[in-house]
């Protein structure tokens, strides 16, 4: 498995090498009152690349995320998609732009009066003309890709929360995006659990060759699946690159992170 | 996103020395505080309604969700309307024939039974009970959504929520109210004379003839369809407080309570207003 991983990460670097940022914020400050949360973030992330963010709780990592996708709006700076600044859209416009984005939350937001089938469905009855035998079709061969098979009837009180996830995921691939955006994937998860999620990100993205964004406190998830990792302090990118050259970092912050996770 | 913003209050950046010196005074300050909240309270509902009459009018519509609504505000109000409009007719019939029945007006008793369920017990009565009913259940639905980050999830699936969640809850509560209210005075009325024949008899035919004797379309829709204008106030007050929830359960509950003490009262206020309208414009 440790091989196929290692096959899969150097494929995926290749195929990122020398492409075009689909993701790129610059230099983005972002306050909540008087509490500073960003102190001038700059990443990006290129197709078939997947960084991984990482942090203590309560860095911003979770902010970072929401502002990619425009649940916030950065104090300055910009969030480009796709090389578009989306920071100053309306609501209204920037739904072009969410489509082409998958987010799974923390606790996976399924909505909890819906049906798995029907959670699955939701993106797709919004946004695609699809007749009911087709929309069925697409939502079982989502279900069949994160391994929830036969749990359309299911409510999201009946499942598990690894099994939340996954729908979650399922939710998330839906619109076919070109960016998956995983808050803290494997948090709360047993580790034979988190192990699996990790499993399935990696298989979803040699499958989909998406530009991903995981953020996470767990490092050994994050080395799992990420081709580059960055670690934020105090709303700054502290390092950035890969485990081994975070492995390699003389940074006292880096090396205690590393130490104690 | 934010749907109607919490700040703290500035009532302590008081330009004037003697203003400045009034607010150490714990009440003053106090008071300016519940001030300073009472006028965003006011301001965030304003931009919180023009999001959603912009949401609402603008495409794609969610008919499907309308229509579930629909069926949940209305048809699921309609047994606990039915029921308060009956009692409240039955108990308009005890006080107003003791009370006609002192001043020699006994006669009079079916027209003022008429005339005070369909101008205004029945409007009432029908407002105060949807407002608990289904403003707790909207305000309640969205704030647990919004504290789950569905309604997140919603967004980020480049689904308005606006348009989706408030503006469907709040169109089905306008189409609701009056036909709820119609059921509200048919059940006032059956029990207002079901309370009455059970003390002296009287036929269905002669209370109906002899108490919308004199009565006309304009004592009956006007208060039928000002309840369209409390359904507006339900709407958007529950949709407003669940979906600027924060804070987990105890945020929950807050919205739920909120959301039906704030609108019965300004439905009670609204009623002043459409009652004085009323008069002036259907005399």
């Amino acid at each position: 498995m440790e091989t196929a991983q290692s096959i899969a990460l150097e494929r995926r670097a290749a195929e990122a090498d020398g492409s075009a940022a689909v993701v790129a914020l610059e230099d983005l400050h972002k306050s909540f009152g008087s509490q500073p949360v960003l102190n001038g973030i700059s990443l990006s992330v290129s197709r078939g690349e997947t960084l991984a963010v990482l942090g203590r709780s309560g860095t911003g990592k979770s902010v970072l995320l929401r502002l990619i996708i425009g649940l916030e709006r950065p104090d300055s700076g910009s969030v480009r998609i796709h090389g578009q600044d989306i920071a100053g859209l309306a609501l209204d416009r920037i739904g072009e732009i969410r489509k082409k984005i998958g987010f799974l939350f923390q606790h996976a937001a399924l909505y909890d009066s819906l049906t798995v089938e029907q959670n699955v469905a939701f993106p797709l009855q919004h946004h695609k003309k699809m007749s009911r035998s087709e929309l069925r079709g697409r939502v079982e061969e989502l279900l069949a890709e994160v391994g929830m098979e036969g749990s359309l009837e299911k409510m999201p009180a009946d499942i598990s929360g690894g099994m939340q996830k996954r729908v979650g995921l399922a939710r998330a691939l839906a619109l076919e995006p070109d960016i998956l955006l995983l808050d803290e994937p494997t948090a709360g998860l047993d580790p034979i659990s988190s192990a699996e999620i990790d499993d399935l990100v990696l298989k979803l993205q040699e499958e989909h060759h998406m530009a991903s964004i995981v953020v996470t406190h767990d490092l050994h998830s994050a080395k799992a699946i990420a081709d580059r990792l960055a670690l934020l302090n105090e709303g700054k990118v502290v390092i950035e690159g890969n485990f081994e050259q975070l492995a390699k970092s003389e940074i006292e912050l880096v090396r205690q992170f590393l130490k104690h996770s | 996103m934010s749907y109607g913003k919490s700040r703290p209050a500035a009532a302590l950046d008081a330009p004037l020395p003697g203003l400045r010196a009034l607010l150490m005074f714990p009440a003053v300050s106090s008071a300016m505080s519940l001030i300073n909240g009472f006028f965003e309270w006011f301001g965030d509902l304003g931009i919180f309604f023009w999001q959603v009459v912009r949401a609402a009018v603008t495409p794609p519509f969610e008919f499907r969700e309308l229509f579930r609504q629909l069926d949940e505000i209305g048809s699921k109000s309609l047994p606990l309307v039915a029921l308060a409009g009956a009692a409240t007719g039955v108990v308009l019939s005890l006080e107003a024939r003791y009370s006609l029945t002192r001043f020699g007006a006994k006669s009079m008793l079916p027209a003022a039974i008429v005339f005070s369920v369909i101008h205004e017990t029945g409007p009432i009565i029908t407002g105060l009970v949807v407002s608990g009913r289904v403003g707790a259940g909207i305000g309640a639905e969205l704030a647990s959504m919004k504290v789950t980050e569905q309604i997140d999830a919603i967004e980020a699936s480049a689904v308005n929520p606006y348009r989706l969640l408030a503006a469907t809850r709040i169109l089905a509560c306008i189409v609701m109210l009056p036909l709820l209210t119609l059921a509200a005075d048919l059940c006032g009325l059956a029990m207002g004379w079901v309370a009455q024949a059970m003390v002296e008899p009287l036929s269905l035919h002669q209370f109906i003839s002899s108490g919308f004797k004199g009565a006309d379309f304009n004592d009956f829709l006007p208060p039928t369809f000002k309840t369209a204008g409390f359904g507006l106030i339900i709407g958007l007050i529950a949709c407003f407080q669940g979906m600027r929830t924060r804070g987990g359960a105890e945020g929950v509950g807050r919205a739920a309570t909120s959301s039906v003490v704030v609108s019965s009262l300004f439905v009670i206020l609204a009623d002043v207003v459409f009652v004085k309208l009323i008069i002036i414009f259907f005399p």
